[in-house]
């Protein structure tokens, strides 16, 4: 399965390698990343596969949630289908 | 890749607009469970329901975190019980508790269906599963309670519109230290549906399968967010704006009963496309309807923008979903709604007008709390009314009255979570005691001869 990890916040040093770092640890491929700045906010966009995931989804996810509350970044983990669901006919 | 504005959009709605997925309800038959030893269908009860439900919360929660969509409730909806109590001939009231105590046992917050069907009259069972709701409802924590009085097809058992009265009372005394649950645990319809999924009035019809699983989704806030950024719109855009963001609701409320399906091996029933209000900031029909141009709900007005507010939902809604059913439209639950319980503390909506509206929304006279003293016939006059509505527009409509019992009109009461807190409406007191004492049955109307 595909997930979109989402992450939005005050710019600093170090974010990237922060996740993508948990993503390496725990098998998670990125197949593509963009990132933009918003009105001053950060947002980076990751497409992920879990296929060869070492741990669960869940699992996962509360790892990426945790940086995201150390750094003060709202980071979400979610299944690529919700997006797809919502925006494709 | 998914367009990033379309990703951003989405958290949005869920962090910021309240999107979430307000119930996925699991529909249980009984049928099988009848005994004539009462004892061994109560058995035989928490045993399928117990069977049927083990995971039914815990794959709900699993599929809230991996789309990271929250899913509010896990409910459970059965068979009338009247159905299943017919047959064994004891107090209904056992099968109260062994409900309660199911729900218990697989963390459902609410199991509906403790129910009689008695749109034409009263079959066996019926009146003394009727007489025992409030008894059960005071007893019994997870239990909620509907009865159907009513419909298109077979006209207005007004025998029952009256006992309802006198039921809603009873049972708002009988729990009046108890934050008055009671009566709003406990509906009554015309036309009710067999798959909604809501709490009170859910139940699993005669019609339905062994098991299903039925689906209602809430976004009132998400609507308002979409109206909101188009402020100088003409109504035909409002109205495809309302469209679209329905459709995108109903896409995560179709994808979610898929999933849920799919993991717990029950066939998938209906998505409900409901506008459901919470107390919660942001997630108000009222609010809506404000967003269109009302100074406030309840003005001139009113009623034809939640007409087309629940005409747009249906229509956006129709096309995300392969199975679309249960009540499907906008919620107007006073109690439930934070725009709604301004508009009714100023007076400006009165239960008049929210009677009017229900004419055009998905329900009925919802969470409305009303004088202590309000004596049953003025309730059944109410619940006849409601029915009339219904029976003659071919529509759902439902009374959920609480008598405030020892509080007056102006005061205000607090129910708690999702409940709210609800401001004493007035209500017409003018006596309807002889119409409501007559008995009998309001034909059917014309309107059902249609083959």
């Amino acid at each position: 399965m595909r997930g979109i990890i989402t992450v939005v916040g005050k710019d600093m040093v170090g974010i990237l390698a922060k996740v993508s770092g948990v993503c390496s640890e725990y098998n998670v491929n990125v197949i593509e990343v963009s990132q933009s700045i918003l009105q001053d906010m950060f947002c980076m966009i990751m497409l992920v596969d879990f296929e060869k995931c070492s741990t669960s989804f869940s699992d996962f996810s509360d790892k990426v949630s945790a940086i995201g509350d150390e750094m003060s970044l709202s980071i979400h983990v979610m299944h690529e289908d919700i997006f797809n669901s919502m925006h494709r006919i | 890749m998914i367009n990033t504005h379309d990703i951003l959009e989405t958290i949005n709605m869920i962090q910021e607009e309240n999107l979430d997925i307000r119930t996925i309800t699991m529909g249980i038959s009984l049928l099988d469970c009848i005994d004539s030893d009462i004892e061994k269908a109560c058995s035989k009860v928490y045993d399928k329901i117990c069977h049927k439900a083990q995971n039914l919360v815990k794959t709900g929660e699993e599929i809230e975190k991996e789309y990271g969509i929250p899913i509010i409730n896990k409910r459970i909806s059965v068979t009338p019980i009247s159905m299943i109590s017919a047959a064994s001939k004891g107090d209904p009231i056992k099968f109260a508790k062994i409900l309660d105590k199911a729900a218990k046992e697989v963390g459902v917050n609410f199991l509906g269906g403790y129910s009689a069907l008695v749109q034409k009259g009263f079959a066996a069972g019926d009146i003394e599963l009727i007489k025992s709701i409030p008894q059960a409802l005071a007893e019994t924590e997870r239990i909620c309670s509907s009865v159907n009085i009513g419909s298109t097809k077979t006209g207005i058992n007004m025998d029952a519109v009256k006992l309802m009265g006198e039921i809603v009372r009873e049972s708002a005394i009988l729990t009046k230290d108890n934050g008055l649950v009671g009566p709003s645990k406990l509906v009554i319809f015309c036309n009710a549906v067999e798959d909604n999924p809501f709490m009170a009035g859910a139940f699993h019809g005669a019609g339905e399968p062994d098991c299903v699983i039925n689906v209602g989704v809430s976004g009132p806030g998400v609507v308002r967010a979409a109206l909101s950024k188009i402020p100088d719109a003409d109504i035909t855009e409002i109205a495809d704006t309302v469209k679209r963001t329905a459709f995108k609701i109903t896409r995560v409320g179709q994808l979610v009963a898929t999933e849920a399906s799919r993991r717990l091996g029950v066939p998938f029933g209906i998505v409900d496309l409901s506008l459901a209000p919470t107390p919660a900031i942001g997630d108000s029909v009222a609010h809506i309807l404000e967003e269109m141009g009302l100074e406030q709900c309840g003005a001139c007005g009113t009623t034809a923008c939640l007409a087309l507010l629940n005409d747009a939902v249906k229509k956006g809604g129709v096309m995300a979903s392969s199975h679309v059913g249960g009540l499907s439209g906008a919620f107007i639950p006073v109690s439930e709604d934070a725009g709604m319980i301004d508009a009714a503390r100023n007076n400006t909506l009165c239960i008049e007008k929210l009677e009017a509206m229900t004419a055009v929304c998905s329900v009925g006279l919802d969470m409305i709390a009303i004088p202590g003293d309000t004596p049953a016939e003025v309730i059944s006059a109410i619940i006849a009314d409601e029915a009339a509505i219904g029976m003659v527009n071919s529509k759902t409509t439902a009374v959920r009255v609480i008598p405030a019992i020892g509080k007056k009109d102006g005061e205000e009461i607090e129910f708690g979570g999702l409940f709210g807190v609800s401001p004493i409406m007035k209500v017409n007191t003018a006596s309807p005691a002889k119409f409501i004492n007559r008995g009998g049955r309001i034909p059917a109307p014309l309107q059902s001869l249609k083959n």
